[in-house]
C-alpha cells in the first residue's frame, strides 16, 4: 500500500485544508454559514460523542438496505423472467424504458402522500431507485448465459425453478455482484438525497438541520461524513466482489467487467 | 420492416396490459385511489394541465434548468478534465480529491449552497451545475489521459505543439467518454434540477408534484410523473442518437 500512496494528492488536500483555516483566520470574517476545519473537525467528535452521528448514520444506511434489498430482489426476479422469456421483453421494452429515466426523487411527494414521514417512505423510493438497473443488469445476464447450459438443464431435464436456482442463477452471478455494487451507490445517494428533501431522519436530515440552525462546522462534518461512507461502502464492495469470485478463475471476471 | 412492425404491436399490446392492470387495480379499489389514481384520471389531469398553460410553463422551467445546468458544467467539465487529462503531475494531485467527491451525493451540497449563497435563482442554477460536473469531467480525464502511446510518439515526432496535440490527438480520442459522461450528467442534472426546485420552491414540475401531494391530488402527481419520465426518455434517446451519429467513423474504422 504505501508505495502507491498518492502522496502529491495528499499534499494538496492537506495544503487547501490548511489555507481554508488560515485564510478563515486571518481574514477574521465571523459567518454563521462556513467553518475552518478545524472546528468541522471538533464538531464531527462532538457529533460522534453525543451518538447522533452513529444514529443518524444507522437510520441512513437501514433505509438503504431495506430499499436496497425489496429493489434488487424485484429487479433480480424481473430481470430473470424477462430474460427467460424474450416476448415478455418485447412487450414491456418500451414501459421499462420509460420508467427507468424517470428520477426517483421525483417520487418523493407521491411516496409522503402514501407512507408519511419515516422509513417506508424512503426504503420505497430506494427499492424504485435500484429496481431498474438491477433489472437491466440481471436481464443481460440471464441472456449472456452460455446456451450449452441451457442445453444440460434440458438434458437434466430440470423444472423451471430449479433450472433457475441451479443453473442460472450461478451463471450469471458475476454479473449480478457488479450490478450490487452499482445500485449500493444508488441507494446511499437516493437515501440522503430523500432525507434532505423531505423525510426527517438519517444523515441528509443531519446536514440540513445543521445548515438551518446556522451551524455550519457541524454541516461540513456531516458532509465529510457522507463522502466518506459512500467511498468506504464502493471500496468494501470491491473487496467483496474480489473476494466472491475470486475462487471463479480470471476468465469470469474478466467478462464480468 | 416486418420485425419493426411486430414489435410495435407487441410493444401496443405490453403497454395495453399494464394499463388494463393499472385500470382495474384502480377501478375495484385493490388501490386506493386517493393514491393512485384511474388511467382516466391521469389523462384528464393532462390534459387540464396542458389546456390551462400551467403544466407546460412548467414542463419549460423544468426542462430549462435542467440544460442549462447540463450544458455549463459540461463545458466546464470538459476543459478542465482536458487541463487535468493532458497534465500528468495535475492529475496525480488530483485524483484522491476527485475519489472522494465522485460518491458524494450531488444533492449534499444543497444545504451548504443554501448557507453560503442563499435561495436564489443562480444558487439553483449553481448547484444543478456543480452536481452535473463530475461524470462528464471524470470521463474526460480518462479519455484524454488514455491516448495510446504510439500515437503520441507520432506527435512528438510531428513536432506537433501541446495544444495542437490536444485539439488532434487528445479530444477526438476522448469523444467516446466524453459522451457517454455527458449523458449520465444530463441524468444527474435532471435529478438536480427537480429536487433544488422542491427545496427552492421555484416554478417547475418538481414544486408541481409536490404541491400536488400535499394537497392529495394524485392525478396531478401521476400527470407530473408522466411528463418527467418522457421527458427523461426523450432526452436520453436523444443524446443516444447523437452518439451514434459522432462515433459512426469508429464503427466504421
Amino acid at each position: 500500500m504505501g508505495k502507491n500512496w498518492p502522496w502529491s494528492g495528499i499534499f494538496l488536500i492537506v495544503f487547501l485544508l490548511v489555507l481554508w483555516e488560515v485564510a478563515m483566520r486571518v481574514s477574521g470574517i465571523v459567518t454563521d454559514s462556513f467553518a475552518p476545519p478545524s472546528k468541522v473537525v471538533v464538531a464531527f467528535l462532538a457529533a460522534l460523542k453525543d451518538g447522533s452521528l452513529l444514529k443518524a448514520t444507522g437510520e441512513t444506511l437501514l433505509a438503504a438496505l431495506i430499499g436496497l434489498g425489496l429493489g434488487a430482489g424485484a429487479g433480480v426476479l424481473s430481470g430473470v423472467v424477462l430474460g427467460l422469456t424474450p416476448l415478455a421483453a418485447r412487450a414491456f421494452r418500451a414501459p421499462v424504458e420509460t420508467l427507468r429515466t424517470l428520477p426517483s426523487v421525483a417520487l418523493i411527494p407521491l411516496s409522503l402522500m402514501a407512507f408519511g414521514f419515516g422509513y417506508a417512505m424512503e426504503y420505497s423510493i430506494i427499492a424504485f431507485a435500484t429496481f431498474w438497473p438491477t433489472l437491466i443488469l440481471a436481464q443481460a445476464a440471464v441472456i449472456g448465459v452460455d446456451r450449452q447450459l441451457l442445453d444440460v438443464a434440458r438434458a437434466l431435464q430440470l423444472g423451471p425453478i430449479s433450472r433457475v436456482t441451479k443453473i442460472i442463477l450461478p451463471a450469471s452471478m458475476p454479473r449480478l455482484v457488479v450490478a450490487l455494487r452499482l445500485t449500493i451507490g444508488i441507494a446511499l445517494v437516493v437515501g440522503v438525497t430523500v432525507e434532505i428533501a423531505a423525510n426527517p431522519q438519517g444523515l441528509g436530515y443531519g446536514l440540513v438541520i445543521a445548515q438551518q440552525s446556522l451551524h455550519p462546522d457541524l454541516m461540513i462534518a456531516f458532509l465529510m461524513w457522507v463522502g466518506l461512507l459512500g467511498w468506504l461502502l464502493n471500496r468494501a464492495v470491491v473487496e467483496i466482489e474480489r473476494r466472491l469470485l475470486r475462487n471463479r478463475g480470471g476468465a469470469s471476471m474478466r467478462s464480468a467487467t | 420492416m416486418r420485425r419493426h412492425l411486430d414489435n410495435f404491436i407487441i410493444g401496443v399490446a405490453g403497454l395495453s396490459v399494464i394499463i388494463l392492470v393499472w385500470h382495474l387495480l384502480t377501478t375495484y379499489g385493490v388501490v386506493s385511489r386517493i393514491f393512485v389514481p384511474t388511467p382516466l384520471a391521469t389523462i384528464e389531469a393532462l390534459r387540464r394541465g396542458f389546456a390551462s398553460g400551467v403544466l407546460i410553463s412548467q414542463t419549460q422551467a423544468t426542462v430549462l434548468l435542467m440544460i442549462q445546468g447540463w450544458l455549463l458544467a459540461s463545458a466546464v467539465a470538459i476543459f478542465l478534465g482536458v487541463l487535468i487529462g493532458v497534465w500528468p503531475a495535475a492529475r496525480r494531485a488530483l485524483e484522491p480529491l476527485l475519489e472522494f467527491i465522485r460518491p458524494l451525493p450531488a444533492s449534499a451540497i444543497i444545504p451548504v449552497a443554501v448557507a453560503l449563497f442563499g435561495l436564489t435563482p443562480h444558487m439553483i442554477l449553481g448547484v444543478v451545475t456543480f452536481g452535473s460536473l463530475w461524470p462528464t469531467l471524470l470521463a474526460t480525464v480518462h479519455g484524454v489521459s488514455t491516448v495510446e502511446p504510439r500515437l503520441e510518439e507520432v506527435a512528438r515526432a510531428l513536432g506537433m505543439s501541446r495544444l495542437s496535440f490536444i485539439w488532434k490527438i487528445g479530444l477526438p480520442n476522448a469523444v467516446p467518454d466524453i459522451l457517454s459522461g455527458m449523458r449520465l450528467s444530463l441524468t444527474f442534472s435532471f435529478i438536480l434540477a427537480i429536487v433544488t426546485e422542491m427545496l427552492a420552491g421555484e416554478n417547475g414540475l418538481g414544486t408541481a408534484i409536490l404541491l400536488a401531494g400535499r394537497l392529495f391530488r394524485s392525478p396531478d402527481i401521476f400527470a407530473g410523473l408522466l411528463v418527467l419520465a418522457l421527458i427523461g426518455l426523450v432526452s436520453n434517446s436523444m443524446l443516444q442518437a447523437v452518439e451514434r451519429r459522432l462515433l459512426r467513423w469508429r464503427a466504421n474504422g
